[in-house]
């Protein structure tokens, strides 16, 4: 069942986004942008939080889930920490993600050419 | 110097030229492209679901398992990225490829790739998060800024 509702939630998802490039005039970086600013709101709403317990991965793997993580994370560590825990809590669940794409992306653009 | 006669019939012709070629530019065909980006997303979660159960059913909470998770995802889409396959996904795909967190690492990894033949400092250095860096920018300034308001009403 958990596997049904990620595979549903996130596909409307990226649905969305998809009607969204062909009928606007956002390219791809404006989309992903709007869905990461998007997913940050709702989270702070309290609204993400009801997703993501509904729909698990489905609603943490878009790129509108990396803005719900940002803030959660934020708001986490700012309980724990006070004001500090803002910054600190940005990258709480995001910091391994980011480092890997860095650590991972150079070691494999160094490794690996663009096919021509 | 163009009198105000021939600047309006210059505007007329631009305005007649453009809705001609309106006309004329195929519409993207909305419905295959949603559908695609439908099913290719669905299936990108559903992959990454199974990632996170396996995590869970080893003990880790949900909240534990969403950075390996994530972690996870975005080594399989630099992978992919490197063997030139996620390209394919993403020409077919569309949002369905570049929405999901292994798109994310595919931006960071093609750039990287791409610049090299710039630098290793200036290049591939300097422009690996050329696409991702929007992303991390506005979602750090939005997320922040979000907490900070949610943590000042706090109840």
């Amino acid at each position: 069942m958990d596997y049904f509702l990620a595979f549903l939630v996130g596909g409307a998802i990226c649905a969305l986004g998809q009607v969204l490039l062909d009928t606007s005039k956002f390219s791809p970086p404006h989309m992903l942008v709007a869905f990461v600013v998007a997913g940050a709101i709702l989270s702070g709403l309290g609204i993400y939080d009801k997703l993501v317990d509904f729909a698990g991965a489905g609603a943490l793997i878009p790129v509108s889930g990396f803005g719900h993580s940002i803030t959660r994370g934020s708001l986490m560590e700012a309980e724990r920490l006070g004001v500090v825990g803002l910054l600190t809590g940005a990258l709480e669940f995001t910091g391994l993600g980011v480092t890997t794409a860095v650590f991972f992306g150079a070691v494999i653009a160094l490794a690996a050419n663009p096919k021509p | 110097m163009a009198s105000p006669g021939a600047k309006k019939q210059k505007a007329d012709e631009r305005a007649k030229y453009q809705r001609l070629a309106a006309s004329i530019v195929p519409k993207p065909p909305l419905v295959r492209n949603a559908v695609v980006a439908f099913v290719v997303g669905g299936l990108i979660c559903m992959a990454g679901q199974g990632v996170m159960n396996a995590f869970m059913s080893r003990g880790l909470s949900q909240d534990q398992a969403i950075a390996p998770t994530l972690a996870t995802m975005i080594l399989i889409g630099a992978v992919l990225t490197g063997l030139s396959a996620y390209h394919h996904i993403g020409e077919f795909a569309g949002a369905g490829a570049a929405i999901p967190i292994t798109g994310f690492a595919n931006t960071v990894v093609a750039a990287a790739m791409d610049f090299k033949r710039e630098g290793y400092v200036l290049g591939m250095g300097a422009k690996m998060f050329i696409i991702a860096g929007p992303v991390l920018v506005y979602g750090i300034l939005s997320g922040v800024l979000v907490a900070l308001v949610r943590w000042l009403y706090r109840g």
